[in-house]
This record gives C-alpha cells, sequence and structure tokens, in this order.
C-alpha cells in the first residue's frame, strides 16, 4: 500500500510541478513571443497546451492567451481587415511584417475558435475562464477593431464574436445556468447587452425553426436563463457603461438609445414566447412577465396573444395569466370580453392548494374591489368562494373568509347572503347552482352562505372565530387579507407551540392504558399493533 | 440626695391622684369648648378641656426632658444608671428593690423547673445543693486543698498564724525540756511539720481508698444476688397467686385490658407515601439482591412472632432467660445473650460448611461466581454480629431477642430446599428487576436501562424510575423526571422507526408516559410540542423545496395518537393538540399518495382525525377531502365522474388506480381483518391476492370513516354539500363494481345516511340583538352619602389633598411646639439669672452686713477708746 501511495503521491506532486513548471513557461512563453518576432512560433506551444487535459494547464493556458493576444490587439500586431488564407499569405506579396500580423491573426482566430469549444466543455472553472478571456478578447477588439473603418456610417462592435459566443452560451444539451448568470456581470454594459439580445433573437429564431415547433425543454431553459438576467434600464441617462466606447457620433449609435434597447428586448421575447413552451416554461415567464418583461416592452400589447393563450390553458397558468393580463387591462386599456366570467370559472378546489395562491387572491382582491360590479357577479363570487371553503386547508380559510367579508362589504347589497331575514322561517333547498358556468345564471343572490356557518364548527379556533362573523353585521372597516396571504401552515401552527405563558396545560383526564384506545377507539377498530 | 426626689414623687402620685376628681369638678380649672351646632348622635372629645392640667403636664414633660437636655449642655460626660426603674420617677422605691429581686430570680430560674411545682428553689450551701449533701454520696473527691478545710488543728494554726511565735515557743519548750539536747533550727521544724502533714494525708488516702473499695465489692456482691433475688421472687409470687385471684382482681384487669380510645394513626402526606413507596421498592430491592446471592427467606417471617393471650403489645417478653441455667464461666455470671450469641456462631459455620460441602459438587464455572457469594454472605454476617454488639445494652437485648427467636427458626426450612431450587432461585433473583433505578441523565442512559428487557420489564424498569425518583423525595427529581419524560417520548419514536416497528412496548409504555404527564404537564406540553414544531418544520421545508411531502413516518403516526392521549382534543384551542391537528390536515393535503403504504399513512392520519375530532364534532375539511380521495382510487371507470377530487389526490393520473382490484375474485375470499400499524412503513404484497385482500382492507376501514363522519357532521348545514362528492361517488362509481358484501352494505348505509338527511335549510339572518333602549329623559337622582368630603376629583388627588392638610397641620403644632419650647427655656434662663442675682445679692448683703458690723464695731472700739 505504502510505495502505491508514494507513487500517487508523487505523481500528484510531479503533476502540480508540471502546471506550475507550464505554467511559468507559458508566462516566458508569452513574454518571449511579445519580446521579439523571433519566438512567434512558440504560439503554437500555448494553443497546444490550451488544448490539453488537464484543467489547470488548460485554465494557464487561457490566461496565458488573453495576455498574448490582448497585448498583440493593442499594439496591432494583428492583421487588419479580411484576413488572406495562410498559403496565400505566404505566396502572396505581403511584406515580412504583413506576414507576421496575418500569422498572428490565423493564431487569433484559432485561438477564439478552442476557447468556444471550451465554452461546453465538462468543467465548469475552464468554461468559466473561456468566457472571460473571450470577452476581453471582444473588449479588445472593440477598441482596436480588427476591420478596417473606412465608412465613418459603421460602427465598431465585436459582432461576431459575440453571436459566437452566444450560440455557444445557448447549448442544446447540457444547462449553462451557472454560465449565464456568470455572463450577466458583462450584461451591465449596454453595447453587449443590446448586442446579446439581438443575437439571442437571431438564435432562438435559427434553432427553433430547426426543431419545427416541437419544445427543446433545455435550450429553452437556457435561452430563458440568459433572458431573464437582463435587466433593462429604466432611463435614456443610465445608459453610460459601454465596454466599447464609439469615437464619432456616439450619440447616434443603436446601443446608446433606450427605445431601441426596447426594441430588440421586445422582438427578443416574442421571438422567444411564439414558439411552443413546455408548461413549466409558461409558468416562469409568467411569474416574470407582469414586472420584468412588460415595463420594458416598447408595445406592450403585442402580449396579448401570448397571454390569453396562456389564460385559455386554465389551472395554475392561467391564474399567473391573470397577473399580465391585468396589467394590459389595467395600463394599456386593452378590453378582454369575459374577463370576470373566466376568472369565476378559475375558481376550483385546487385554487388553494396550487403554490400560487397568494397572489391569484391577491390579483382577485384587486379585480374585484371596483365598487361598480353588478350584484350578481359579486354574490356569484361570495357564494362560489364559500363552496370551495369547505375543501379548503385553514391557510386558505382565513384568506377565503375575510376575502368574502370584503366583498359583501363592498358590495351592501350582498349582505341577503348572510341576512335575509324576510325568508327566515322558511327552510328551502340552495338554489345555488354549482355547475353553471355563468355567474348571472348561477342564483346566487337567492342562497346563503351555509357554508360559512358549517365553518364556524371547523377544527382550528382561528378559522371558527373568523367564520362566527356572519353572526352579527360585518363591521365598516374592510379586513387587510395582504397579511394573510403568505401565511403557511407552519406559521399558523408557531402561534400555538410558542405561545410564551401557558397557565396550566389542561390534560386528558381519562386515563390512557394502551396505545390504540381512547377517542372512540377508531384506530383500534382498524388498525393492530403488530 | 437619692431619696429626697423619689419621696417627693410618691407625694405627688398621691397628689395627682386626688388633684384629678377634684380638678374635674372645679369649674375654674374647666374650658368649655362651646358647639356652633349641637348634631344629634355625634360625640366630641373635646367639648371640655382642662388647660391647665394640660399646661402643667407639658411643662413637666418639659422640665424631664428639655430642661435636662439642657442642663447637659456642654457636658461630655453622663452617668447612666441601668438599674431598673431607676429614672421612674413614679415607681416608689419598695417596689423597685421588689421587682429588681424578682427579676434577678427570674433570671437565674431555669427553664426545667418551670414544671416543677411543688418544688422549691434548691436550697444550697456553699453552691453545692443541699438535696444532694444529704444523699451522703460520698464522692470521691478530689486531693486538693479541700482536705485542709475545717480542719484547723492548734498546731497549724499557730504555725500559720502565730507569727512563729508558736514554733519559737515550743522551741524554748523544747529546750526546757530537753535541757541538752541540740536545739532544731527553725528551718528543720519546719520541714518536719510539712512531713508530718504529708504522711497524715497519704494515710488518709490510703484508708479511703481501701473503703472505696469495700464498697465498689459490695455492690458487685449485691448485684449479682440482685438479679437471683428479683428473677425468683416473682415467679414464686405467681404461681402462689394464681389459684387465688379475686373477683375484684379480675375487674381491675379487665379494665386495664379493655379497649381505650387510642389515637389513629395519622394521615399520610403525599410525600410520606412517596417515601413509603420508595422504601418498599428498596427493600424489595434488598430482598432481591439478598436472593440473588443464593439466601431464602423465610415468608412471612415477621408474622410468625407468637403472641400470647396475656401479651400488653408492649414489646416485653416476660420469661425468656428462664431456660436458662445459672452457670459460672471464668468465675463471672454467664449473661444468657453471650452464649446464645455463640450458638448463632456456631450455626453459621454449620451453615457454611454445608454450602461447602455442596458447592464442592458443583462445576468448576460456577465455583469463582459462589466463593464470591460465599464472601458476601460472610461479609453480611458478620455486619449481623457487629450489629447484635453494639446492642447489648439492656433496653435493646428485648427487641433483639425477637429477631434471635426469628433467627432460630430460619435455619430449619433452609435444609429442606434442595441445591436445584436454590440455583433455580438464584436465576430468578438475577433476571429479575432491580427496584430501584437513578433517572437516566441523558437518552442513550434510558436505552441502555431498558436495552434487552421485555417490554413488560421495561414498564416496570419506568414505573420503578418514577417512583424511586418521586419529586417529593429529593430536590432534583423533578427536574430529572422531566427530562425523563423527554427521554421517553424520544424512545418511543425510536420503537416505532425500528423494524419492525416495536409496538407491544411502546403500548405497554402507554401508561408510564400517561402518568408522567400527569405530573408535569408543563414539561409534556413543552416536550410534545418540540416534537410537533421539528415534524411540521421539517415537512415545511420539503414543501418549499418540492411542493409536496412524504407521509409522516410511523413514529410520527404515534406521536399523534399519544398526543390524544394525553391532551385532551376536545379543546376549542390547545398548545398541543390543535398544532397536532394542524400537522394532520397538513400532512393529507400535501402529501400524495403513490403506494398503498402511503394510503394507508394516510387512512391512519384520518383515523386520527376522527378520534381527535369525535368529542367536539368539529369539522375538518381535509379529512373528507382525503376520504373521497380514497374512495375514488377505488373507482375503475374514471371519465365522467360527477365530482371534483381535491389535491393531493388527482382525477386521474399514474396512482390514481390503486385500490381498483386486478380481479373480482379476491372479493369472496375477503374478511375483514384489521391492517397492522407498520403497513405504513413497509408492505410485503408479493402477489395480486394478497393485494386485492390489502385494497379491499383499506377501502372497508375508508368506508366505515366515511360513516363515523357522516355521525359527526350530520348537524352541520352544508352536510349535503360537504358530502356530496362521497354520495355520486358510492351511488353512481361503486356501487356498478364488484364489492364484498359487507362493503356493499356499508356504503348503501352511508348513501342512505346522506340522503335522508334535509336538504332545506332556513336562510341566514344575524343573531338577534338586544334592542337598545330609548333615551330616558328624566332625571339621573345620584344619592350622596359623603358630605363634606371633596368629590369630584380622583383618589390620588384627595389623597394628596388629605396629606398635605396634614403636613399643614403637624407643621403648625410642630412651631407651637418649637416655640413653646423656646419660652420655657427662656423662662429657665431667667430663672437662672434670677437665682444668680438673688444669689449676689444674699451675699453682697451678708458681706456688707459683716463689713458694717466689723465697721460698727470698730467705731464702738474708737468711741470706747474715746
Amino acid at each position: 500500500m505504502a510505495p502505491a501511495k508514494k507513487r500517487n503521491v508523487s505523481s500528484v506532486k510531479t503533476a502540480e510541478k508540471s502546471a506550475k513548471k507550464a505554467k511559468v513557461d507559458l508566462s516566458k512563453t508569452v513574454e518571449r513571443i511579445l519580446e521579439s518576432r523571433k519566438h512567434a512560433n512558440d504560439v503554437f506551444d500555448i494553443l497546444e497546451s490550451l488544448q490539453a487535459e488537464q484543467e489547470k494547464e488548460v485554465i494557464s493556458a487561457v490566461a496565458a492567451c488573453s495576455e498574448l493576444f490582448c497585448a498583440l490587439l493593442e499594439r496591432k500586431e494583428l492583421f487588419l481587415g479580411k484576413l488572406p488564407g495562410e498559403e496565400d499569405a505566404l505566396s502572396g506579396g505581403y511584406s515580412a511584417e504583413d506576414k507576421y500580423r496575418i500569422f498572428m491573426r490565423h493564431r487569433y482566430t484559432s485561438c477564439v475558435e478552442i476557447l468556444l469549444e471550451h465554452l461546453s466543455h465538462e468543467q465548469y472553472d475552464i468554461k468559466e475562464s473561456a468566457m472571460c478571456c473571450l470577452m476581453k478578447f471582444a473588449a479588445g477588439e472593440g477598441l482596436h477593431p480588427l476591420e478596417d473603418l473606412d465608412w465613418s456610417e459603421h460602427y465598431s462592435f465585436p459582432r461576431e464574436l459575440i453571436q459566437a459566443l452566444v450560440d455557444n452560451l445557448l447549448s442544446k444539451a447540457t444547462d449553462n445556468s451557472l454560465l449565464i448568470s456568470r455572463f450577466q456581470e458583462f450584461l451591465e454594459m449596454e453595447d453587449v447587452r443590446y448586442y446579446v439580445m439581438s443575437s439571442i433573437r437571431d438564435n432562438v429564431g435559427k434553432v427553433m425553426d430547426k426543431s419545427k415547433g416541437a419544445v427543446v425543454p433545455v435550450y429553452q431553459n437556457n435561452v430563458f436563463t440568459l433572458m431573464s438576467s437582463i435587466s433593462m434600464p429604466n432611463q435614456e441617462s443610465e445608459l453610460t457603461n459601454f465596454m466599447v466606447k464609439q469615437e464619432a457620433k456616439h450619440e447616434d449609435w443603436k446601443a446608446a438609445k433606450l427605445h431601441e434597447h426596447k426594441r430588440v428586448f421586445e422582438r427578443m421575447w416574442l421571438g422567444f414566447l411564439k414558439y411552443k413552451l413546455p408548461n413549466s416554461m409558461y409558468k416562469k415567464v409568467l411569474v416574470i412577465l407582469h414586472d420584468s418583461i412588460l415595463p420594458y416592452m416598447s408595445k406592450p400589447t403585442l402580449m396579448i396573444d401570448f397571454l390569453t393563450a396562456a389564460y385559455e390553458i386554465g389551472g395554475a397558468i392561467s391564474l399567473l395569466a391573470l397577473n399580465g393580463l391585468f396589467v394590459l387591462i389595467h395600463q394599456h386599456n386593452l378590453d378582454y370580453p369575459d374577463f370576470y366570467k373566466k376568472l369565476y370559472n378559475l375558481l376550483e378546489p385546487s385554487v388553494f392548494h396550487v403554490k400560487y395562491r397568494a397572489r391569484f387572491f391577491h390579483l382577485a382582491n384587486v379585480f374585484l374591489s371596483s365598487s361598480h360590479l353588478p350584484v350578481y357577479l359579486v354574490a356569484a363570487f361570495a357564494k362560489r368562494l364559500a363552496r370551495l371553503a369547505l375543501t379548503a386547508p385553514p391557510t386558505a380559510l382565513l384568506i377565503v373568509l375575510p376575502f368574502i367579508y370584503n366583498l359583501i362589504r363592498r358590495h351592501p347589497s350582498c349582505r341577503v347572503l348572510i341576512h335575509k331575514p324576510s325568508a327566515e322561517d322558511e327552510p328551502f333547498e340552495d338554489p345555488y347552482l354549482t355547475d353553471e358556468e355563468d355567474p348571472a345564471q348561477c342564483r346566487a343572490l337567492e342562497s346563503s352562505l351555509w357554508e360559512i356557518k358549517s365553518l364556524q364548527k371547523h377544527y382550528h379556533p382561528d378559522v371558527a372565530k373568523a367564520a362566527l362573523l356572519i353572526n352579527t353585521p360585518l363591521s365598516e372597516q374592510e379586513d387587510d387579507i395582504s397579511e394573510t396571504l403568505e401565511v403557511t401552515t407552519y406559521e399558523l401552527m408557531e402561534k400555538d407551540l410558542k405561545q410564551p405563558e401557558i397557565k396550566s396545560v389542561p390534560l386528558e383526564f381519562e386515563t390512557a392504558t394502551r396505545l390504540l384506545k381512547g377517542g372512540g377507539d377508531v384506530l383500534g377498530q382498524h388498525f393492530c399493533l403488530a | 440626695m437619692g431619696k429626697a426626689p423619689k419621696k417627693r414623687s410618691l407625694a405627688d402620685k398621691v397628689r395627682k391622684t386626688k388633684t384629678s376628681s377634684e380638678i374635674k369638678n372645679n369649674p375654674f380649672e374647666v374650658k368649655i369648648n362651646r358647639k356652633k351646632f349641637d348634631v344629634l348622635g355625634r360625640k366630641s372629645k373635646h367639648d371640655v378641656g382642662l388647660p391647665g392640667v394640660s399646661r402643667s403636664k407639658a411643662v413637666n414633660k418639659r422640665k424631664e426632658t428639655l430642661l435636662k437636655e439642657y442642663k447637659q449642655k456642654n457636658r461630655c460626660s453622663k452617668f447612666i444608671d441601668r438599674r431598673f426603674g431607676e429614672y421612674d420617677t413614679k415607681m416608689a422605691p419598695e417596689d423597685k428593690i421588689l421587682q429588681r429581686f424578682t427579676m434577678e430570680r427570674q433570671r437565674v430560674h431555669e427553664k426545667k423547673d418551670v414544671y416543677n411545682l411543688n418544688e422549691e428553689e434548691e436550697l444550697t450551701h456553699y453552691g453545692q445543693s443541699l438535696a444532694e449533701m444529704e444523699k451522703f454520696n460520698d464522692v470521691v473527691n478530689s486531693d486538693d486543698e479541700s482536705e485542709e478545710k475545717g480542719l484547723l488543728s492548734a498546731e497549724l494554726t499557730a504555725s500559720h498564724f502565730g507569727g512563729g511565735g508558736g514554733l519559737l515557743r515550743k522551741k524554748a519548750l523544747g529546750e526546757e525540756e530537753e535541757g541538752g539536747q541540740r536545739a532544731k533550727s527553725r528551718q528543720e521544724l519546719i520541714e518536719e511539720l510539712i512531713q508530718k502533714s504529708k504522711q497524715e494525708k497519704r494515710e488518709r488516702q490510703v484508708q479511703r481508698e481501701e473503703a472505696q473499695e469495700l464498697t465498689e465489692k459490695l455492690d458487685q456482691d449485691w448485684k449479682n444476688i440482685q438479679s437471683l433475688m428479683v428473677k425468683k421472687t416473682p415467679k414464686a409470687d405467681k404461681q402462689e397467686e394464681k389459684p387465688k385471684l379475686e373477683e375484684y382482681d379480675m375487674m381491675v384487669r379487665e379494665l386495664g385490658f379493655e379497649m381505650k380510645a387510642q389515637p389513629s394513626e395519622k394521615m399520610k402526606t403525599p410525600e410520606e407515601l412517596a417515601k413509603e413507596e420508595r422504601e418498599k421498592l428498596q427493600k424489595l430491592e434488598a430482598d432481591r439482591l439478598r436472593r440473588m446471592m443464593g439466601e431464602e427467606v423465610v415468608e412471612g417471617a415477621q408474622s410468625q412472632i407468637h403472641f400470647s393471650a396475656d401479651d400488653l403489645n408492649d414489646g416485653f417478653v416476660l420469661d425468656k432467660h428462664d431456660k436458662k441455667t445459672l452457670a459460672y464461666q471464668d468465675g463471672k455470671w454467664n449473661m444468657g445473650e453471650e452464649e446464645e450469641e455463640e450458638e448463632e456462631e456456631d450455626e453459621a459455620e454449620d451453615e457454611e460448611g454445608e454450602g461447602e460441602s455442596s458447592e464442592e459438587q458443583e462445576s468448576d464455572a460456577e465455583e469463582d461466581e459462589v466463593e464470591e457469594e460465599e464472601e458476601e454472605e460472610e461479609e453480611e454476617e458478620e455486619e449481623e454480629g457487629s450489629g447484635e454488639d453494639d446492642g447489648h445494652s439492656d433496653l435493646e437485648s428485648e427487641q433483639e431477642s425477637e429477631n434471635e427467636e426469628e433467627e432460630e427458626a430460619s435455619p430449619k426450612p433452609k435444609k429442606t430446599l434442595s441445591k436445584e431450587e436454590v440455583k433455580a432461585q438464584q436465576e430468578a433473583a438475577k433476571a429479575e428487576l432491580p427496584y430501584t433505578f437513578a433517572a437516566p441523565e441523558s437518552y442513550n442512559d434510558l436505552k441502555d436501562m431498558l436495552r434487552g428487557h421485555t417490554s413488560d420489564n421495561q414498564r416496570l424498569i419506568v414505573a420503578r424510575t418514577q417512583k424511586s425518583n418521586h419529586p417529593s423525595l429529593a430536590v432534583g427529581n423533578k427536574l430529572k423526571l422531566q427530562k425523563l419524560f423527554g427521554f421517553l417520548l424520544e424512545y418511543i419514536g425510536e420503537l416505532a422507526t425500528r423494524s419492525p416497528p416495536e409496538l407491544s412496548t411502546i403500548d405497554k409504555l402507554i401508561p408510564e408516559v400517561y402518568a408522567l404527564c400527569q405530573m408535569f404537564p408543563d414539561a409534556a406540553c413543552k416536550a410534545m410540542q418540540s416534537i410537533l414544531g421539528d415534524a411540521a418544520h421539517s415537512m415545511e421545508e420539503t414543501l418549499e423545496v418540492k411542493g409536496h411531502a412524504a407521509f409522516p413516518t410511523l413514529d410520527m403516526l404515534i406521536y399523534l395518537k399519544v398526543t390524544a392521549l394525553l391532551f385532551p382534543t376536545s379543546d376549542f384551542r390547545h398548545p398541543v393538540t390543535t398544532p397536532a391537528l394542524l400537522f394532520i390536515s397538513q400532512a393529507l393535503t400535501k402529501c400524495p399518495v403513490r403506494s398503498l403504504q402511503d394510503l394507508t399513512s394516510g387512512l391512519v392520519l384520518c383515523s386520527l382525525g376522527v378520534e381527535y375530532v369525535s368529542f367536539s364534532k368539529r369539522f375538518l375539511p381535509e379529512l373528507i377531502n382525503f376520504l373521497v380521495g380514497t374512495l375514488h382510487l377505488a373507482v375503475q371507470d374514471k371519465a365522467s365522474l360527477g365530482y371534483i377530487v381535491v389535491p393531493p389526490f388527482r382525477a386521474s393520473g399514474k396512482y390514481s388506480d390503486l385500490l381498483v382490484l386486478s380481479s373480482s375474485e379476491s372479493c369472496r375470499s375477503w374478511s375483514k381483518k384489521s391492517l397492522p400499524l407498520s403497513a405504513t412503513q413497509q408492505l410485503d404484497l408479493g402477489n395480486d391476492p394478497d393485494r386485492d385482500t390489502h385494497r379491499l382492507t383499506c377501502l372497508s376501514t375508508c368506508l366505515d370513516l366515511v360513516k363515523r363522519c357522516c355521525l359527526l357532521y350530520k348537524d352541520l348545514p352544508s352536510f349535503t354539500h360537504i358530502f356530496q362528492p362521497i354520495r355520486t361517488l358510492l351511488s353512481k362509481h361503486l356501487s356498478t363494481q364488484t364489492l364484498p358484501e359487507p362493503l356493499q352494505e356499508l356504503s348503501s348505509e352511508i348513501v342512505e345516511a346522506i340522503s335522508s338527511m334535509p336538504v332545506t335549510q332556513s336562510a341566514l339572518v344575524f343573531d338577534k340583538r338586544k334592542p337598545i333602549p330609548l333615551k330616558l329623559l328624566t332625571p339621573k337622582i345620584v344619592e350622596v352619602l359623603d358630605y363634606g368630603k371633596k368629590r369630584g376629583s380622583t383618589r390620588e388627588e384627595r389623597e394628596k389633598e388629605r396629606l398635605k392638610h396634614k403636613y399643614k397641620r403637624e407643621f403648625k403644632g410642630a412651631l407651637r411646639e418649637i416655640r413653646k419650647d423656646s419660652r420655657f427655656l427662656a423662662r429657665e434662663k431667667l430663672n437662672e439669672v434670677m437665682n444668680r442675682d438673688a444669689e449676689r445679692k444674699r451675699k453682697v448683703k451678708e458681706l456688707m452686713g459683716s463689713l458694717a458690723t466689723q465697721e460698727g464695731e470698730w467705731k464702738s472700739l474708737k468711741r470706747k477708746k474715746k
């Protein structure tokens, strides 16, 4: 064992040593190359180690590359303009100086290619360093463009490089969310963001057209991660942080204009959303839609198609689509026929069990806050919610009951639901039609909220207390349901668990003798200990 | 000086008593305070004032205090006489002396003499009690000067006090008598004297010693004889007396033996009871230990003491030593006890011998053990022996005699037991539990304590631990037992998580847990709360991450059940059961059913839920939801439902056919059996028939629960709506399927029960409120009961006012007093000055007078000369 271990250790050590040596060597090589052109051929060594197996070697090679080529870019020792082929360069009548430049430019392009390949490497560190290196190149290229800028209309920006980078980031096979979140820091820069957005649009168009309408979950997930990490500026004056500063006519540059940003942003999202999405993606998009997409679109109404489609899907997605719809209706004057009818039909027992319960009730509260709603509608909502409350967990009940009370407070003519003195003595069947989809036809106004009466016997003391309120006329003040929206069962439990002062804990007076005895012997009747 | 004021004070006293009555009658002394209004029934203290009296009182008081202070001013030394009543002017000197004497006596008087009624004080002579002296106990006095006391020979006095004259005279005499003999020097004479007295002293001492020896010997002899006399005489008397018992004697005895009202044993406090309990346990423990060592205990040894009919039950045994013959040993009376002891020792030796002989036959492996036992046996015997050695005093001998009797009886049955039996008993004792346990300090301690015992024994262990650590026995026990409760709960949880779960042990432990909970409700509540809180918290965390959680494990189910056993489930709000119910509801709504195990867990939870609300009949929507979902799992055709399934169940999906039977054959062979609780953890259902049986059992459980719910919730106004899904399910879907007879019956019963409920209700109205009374316009009459008092202010204000007033009055009074004081002092000073002046005047006059006479004489002389 011992010698093997030793060998192991020594091998590790040698590896470390070699890595260290390689690093030293590489930096020396870089120095040498930069010092004199004699050593130009050493650049192959660097490129070789760039493709090495070992992670450390690769990373140090990446660092060396970035140092070397950034320096070269700065010195303008890379060939500018259209690059001739390598053989052509040798044969063509180029000066030695030009030949060297052409040679270096070729090495530069191959280096970029290798780095782009590395973006889909397994090791995150390599991916990250490759990306950072590429972004450095991009910055360098931006400052010292590789193209001939003869005409003044042209703005120098390494568009191709960014495009290639984005193409590689949005992988179809691997989840790049970690790398993308690292990339977010570069998205702070206005011009990078601008060009990345347009590259995303191009990329999405290309990829999705290829997939012919089928869902590509990993890819779409990557795209979504990248797009949702874009944070848009709010004002034109905020556009200050540029990677490349244009010398001439900076103000006219598209990347320096907010409305151009918005346009590109909008086109990017619409381009993404027009293809079929997986259900989870729908939810994700809808969750962020109202506060990080809609405000930055130049024409938010363009989202209407997407939103209505989502609203039709039903279930949780419909609930989420409500939010976007609300923004459109509220701020952009959208007319949505049968909005309340659809809202009414969204009310199902599952409403109380989904994750987005709080958001839904918040919105529902907003929708139903108008005092101009017809009484039948409000009554229908109240009755429906009450009926659903019979299946709801206590946390939901603590939202629903005040919600119903608020509805009745806002519309005093709904008071008949809990107070109908005219028909006091004659018992009748509940006229409410549960299965009726039209709130106008469900005869809620003729009914009473017996469900709340039933809930007065609810096992949880808070719910029972809340339900007891219908025994007396409701107070004028509306209940604030926003506090109870996010309450979880555990928090509800803590109320009892963390009571500071318990005077004396009541105890069961019936002496316990057996495990399964007591409490009506329900457990003992159906289960045995064995 | 001392006497004069005292006399005067006496006189004062007399005069005062005289005057006080006189004064009141003297119209010149009385000042009548005229009242403005005469109020009937009001008594005032101050209608008559005696200004003269009060003024003189004040003056006297000042004289005693202020004047003295004034006189003491600028003096630094002071004589204080602390004798009783020294400064009490009112007291007559005779009284004072008497009082002082009694106080002195009281101080000397000791407490023990308080109850001495007849005895007067002890009379003493030279500090020695006369009574003691009268006993003539010639105490051996130490040889100090007391010898010389009262021994005044003429010689001695002469030598001591004669100033040497005596000796000289003697010498002179000697000279005269012996003539030619050399006269002894003074030095020699003194030496001789000393020698003589020393010799005398020695002789006396020897004499006294002899006498003492003699008396001692006499005493000894007397004692020896006395014992004989005492023993013999009563016996002889008895035998004579017996035949001629007179009626009178009989009667007297009867009366003597008649039951008197004896004080009953006092009620024991719980602490005493607990102590007794522990003592009992300790005793049992000791017993067990001894039996483990291989000793037998004669059953009922204590109760075998023979009582004679004449026994007075005072522990006195009369003829114990009668059988003993009188014998000499080493020239001394042989005391019976010693002999007995020896006998005992012999017995013990015999026993050992026996033991050894029997043990020799036993196998070598056991030898070590046995030897140890032997040693311990010996030790024990030694201890016993030493105990008896200590107890040689007369008082204890009687009790011992009883013990000895018992012990005499014990060896006989011992011999009858065979070796096998002995061995068996030893083993049994080893297997038997200790009777006392130290309370476990940590959970691991408890585990160690309970490891390897049967469930019954575990219960016993816990019970004994609890008893031997009762909080009233020691200070820290309360905390220990509170901890024990927590450990027990933890242990229960662990038992439930073992595979297979040891539920029967838990079952056995329940009474103990209950008892502990009754003792420490707060600690129990805390422990249970923390368990519930932790479980709920971990569930909440998984919910946040995944959106759903796994069903609670068996230990949690057991905890929930234990909660229901320990705490009342019917409370409106209870610190333990309310969270427990919430936990159940949370589990029923958030845990998706993915296997038959899950379903079983769910059904256990449902049963628990039903148990929780069975008394209070409160509405648990999650319960109904889960039951609907469970029934839904059994529906084969899920095309047109007509009801809505609530999460965690889904209308259709991977796990929505869990309860659908694989073949209808199994319906016939199925019969209802209770499900094991362990089925919530693991279920070995290899083949389809087994699965079907389990499914049917689940279904029957579910249906039974539904039935119970129907009964529970029949009073709810929206009963029909709550049970509508169940009704649809049972009547439309399950009725078409093939189910065993009992289940069909059950389901039809339920449907009937649901449909028999009234569908109609009267509309909701608010509670009728008390009509608000009209405004009344008659004047409000408030009775004022306390005239003259300031009203309309708060209590504090009134109090403040009162204090202010009081302060003012006091201030004024003090001012007045100060003024009077200064007036008094001024007067005194004036008096002083005037006295001084008068004195001076007198002296001057005197001088002048003498001068004048001198002058006159001189003038007359002069005239005469002329």
